[in-house]
């Protein structure tokens, strides 16, 4: 992620700050009031000590803090330093508040022999303790609100490629020229019209649901893709012949669904659509060693010519990811020339997923 | 003489239904051929000179905008008046959006009657429009072709999604250095845009001029040409931009094609009817 220098005193930052001083005050209170009661001092006497140590500490700190670190997105120092501010602010703010203290209450400045051992410690240790609990207590706060803002953006950007995705499976130019068809062969064919409906039908169905499952039966997913080579053939005519060769021992492999999809999709999309005669698509599954080979070929422009156009790495990329989350090492995927021109796309991973 | 039209569509249910829909909107108008791609399109419209051309963008081969453009070259203007030109997209968000915003029409599959009954009454309006003027004098004649010229840059800029005549205007920031490639070597160059005197696009990729180097990139002209400032680089053919301040002469053959002398440059650069306007002599 690329760190970006933001203002160190921006307007949330502030806020947050301005915070913290008030809860700091909220709180130098309740102890003054604690000691006042315990040690039937001087309420006003307890009540500057303690709110001039708590202030001075808190704006070392919480300044100190931003300082160091307000240009970045965590706003907390890191490693020792965080610790060195917090034990600079107990100091700082233990000496400046006792200072202000007597000289509000006219006693020596800093004159601590006056102290009892008990009371300077006492003091001390209220301090520490006081400024540690609140420098946790914020640090928790702001750390809790970094977590949620992480996790908001991580979920922005997983809807923002699912819509990708989906973008990618309804390709609109796809869709609408299907429909203008359609729309031909309701009045000329109306049969082959409810034909093509129904194939649409599904090809919509399982576009719109199929990256829910996890797995379905490989003869499934060749359906799928004769649903959509057969959406395509009633556009493109004579220009697109294709074969698919399922073994029946294999019919009921579960493979993740939609995954021979992209494939076939860049098969046509720059394989043949290109081309001006049109070609051919091939997908055979086989066997070999306990793993699944499916191959998708076809003798469209090949590569070298297709690798300009636009649009064919987000399928690909597709395809790797969850053959990769399927099948960890094991998933396997390799493009290469046809031995007839075009393209052989080869996917290899064991029968069964890894558990 | 009844109208006539050539279809160009990859996709034969789709021209099929064209030529129905036209027969419904359009009864006289006789559609002459109908065209399965970009290079046929352009051969069959040569050979049979309609007055009324319908291309689909996307199409095999050569696509709907590179068949007009090479037919805006090779029109013989002589024997028939440039043809209007219509395009007819499926779904191509950024030709749709420009074509909107100009006004210019277009025809969305699948095809209305309503909306392709609009196109037609303006095809036969700009065709009565034409005819009238192109009678009196050749002078009268030349100014319609330039109309008609002007209509199709105006239509290809649309539809190549680069916003036609007037640019959009949050374009991005005009290009200071082109990182190129050497011609067969691996180093990557730096080289200033005041040092380009054209570009030029091959197969698939760009080749760029120096008065003393020759460098490749891969970015498409269309991208390219968005990140030039437009003053001092001109279009003036599909595959070539110059440097407008590097044009020494401008010569014009026997059959009348347009060429341009570069200082600093050994090549005759041609220039495309589409931008002939640009050097209309003063």
């Amino acid at each position: 992620m690329s760190v970006e220098a933001l203002p160190r005193f921006r307007a949330e930052n502030v806020r947050g700050m301005l915070r913290h001083g008030l809860i700091t005050v909220v709180f130098c209170c309740f102890i003054a009031a604690a000691l006042a009661i315990t040690q039937h001092g001087d309420w006003g006497a307890q009540m500057v000590y303690s709110l001039s140590i708590g202030l001075i500490s808190w704006l070392f700190i919480d300044v100190g803090r931003l300082l160091i670190s307000g240009h970045r997105e965590v706003l907390w120092p890191p490693g020792p330093w965080g610790y060195l501010l917090v034990a600079g602010g107990v100091a700082v703010g233990f000496l400046g508040g006792n200072a202000i203290g007597d000289a509000w209450t006219h006693q020596p400045l800093l004159d601590f022999g006056n102290f009892t051992e008990r009371k300077l410690a006492t003091t001390i240790v209220i301090t520490l303790t006081a400024t540690v609990c609140m420098c946790f207590f914020f640090y928790s706060l702001g750390r809790s609100k970094y977590m949620r803002s992480q996790l908001d953006l991580a979920q922005r950007n997983a809807t923002e490629a699912r819509l990708k995705l989906l973008e990618t499976q309804l390709e609109p130019h796809m869709l609408f020229n299907t429909l203008a068809n359609l729309r031909v062969l309701i009045t000329a064919d109306p049969p082959r019209a409810v034909a093509m409906l129904d194939r649409l039908n599904n090809y919509l169905r399982m576009t719109l649901s199929g990256s829910r499952a996890l797995a379905h039966p490989l003869a499934a997913e060749f359906e799928r893709l004769a649903d959509y080579l057969e959406l395509m053939s009633v556009r493109m005519g004579e220009r697109l012949r294709y074969t698919l060769d399922l073994p029946d021992e294999l019919r009921g492999t579960p493979v993740p669904p939609l995954l021979l999809q992209p494939l076939v999709e860049n098969s046509i999309r720059h394989g043949l659509e290109p081309k001006v005669e049109g070609g051919a698509i091939d997908v055979r599954a086989r066997q070999l060693d306990g793993r699944l080979i499916i191959e998708v070929s076809d003798t469209g422009v090949g590569l070298d010519a297709a690798q300009t156009s636009e649009g064919s790495g987000f399928g690909l990329e597709q395809v790797r990811e969850r053959l990769a989350t399927v099948y960890g090492d094991q998933g396997r995927m390799s493009l290469a020339a046809g031995p007839s021109g075009g393209t052989l796309a080869t996917l290899s991973f064991p029968l069964q997923p890894r558990s | 003489m009844n109208p006539t039209a050539l279809i160009a569509e990859d996709e034969p249910l789709l021209a099929q239904a064209l030529k129905a829909e036209l027969a419904a909107a359009w009864p006289q108008l006789q559609v002459l051929a109908t065209a399965g791609d970009g290079r046929s399109a352009v051969r069959e419209a040569l050979r049979l000179l309609p007055q009324v051309l319908f291309f689909d963008i996307r199409m095999p081969g050569l696509d709907g905008l590179g068949a007009a453009a090479e037919l805006a070259d090779r029109w013989p203007v002589d024997e028939a008046p440039m043809p209007q030109l219509v395009f007819v997209t499926a779904y191509d968000e950024y030709a749709a959006r420009a074509f909107e915003t100009q006004a210019i029409d277009y025809v969305l599959k699948p095809v209305q009657p309503e909306r392709l009954r609009k196109t037609v009454l303006r095809l036969q309006q700009a065709m009565a429009t034409q005819q009238q003027q192109a009678k009196p004098a050749p002078a009268a004649a030349d100014e319609a072709l330039e109309r008609t010229l002007a209509q199709w840059r105006e239509l290809l800029a649309a539809a190549a999604g680069n916003g036609g005549s007037a640019p959009p205007a949050a374009s991005t920031a005009p290009l200071k250095m082109i990182a190129a490639s050497e011609a067969g070597g691996s180093t990557v160059r730096m080289v200033p845009i005041d040092e380009v005197l054209y570009f030029e696009a091959a197969d698939k990729y760009i080749r760029v001029l120096t008065a003393t180097h020759e460098y490749l990139i891969r970015t498409p002209l269309k991208q390219l040409l968005a990140q030039l400032d437009p003053e001092i680089f001109w279009q003036v053919h599909r595959a070539v931009v110059v440097r407008s301040s590097a044009i020494e002469a401008v010569h014009r053959d026997e059959a009348g094609k347009l060429h341009l002398d570069l200082r600093g440059r050994p090549e005759k650069i041609p220039v495309s009817r589409l931008y002939g306007h640009l050097f209309r002599a003063m």
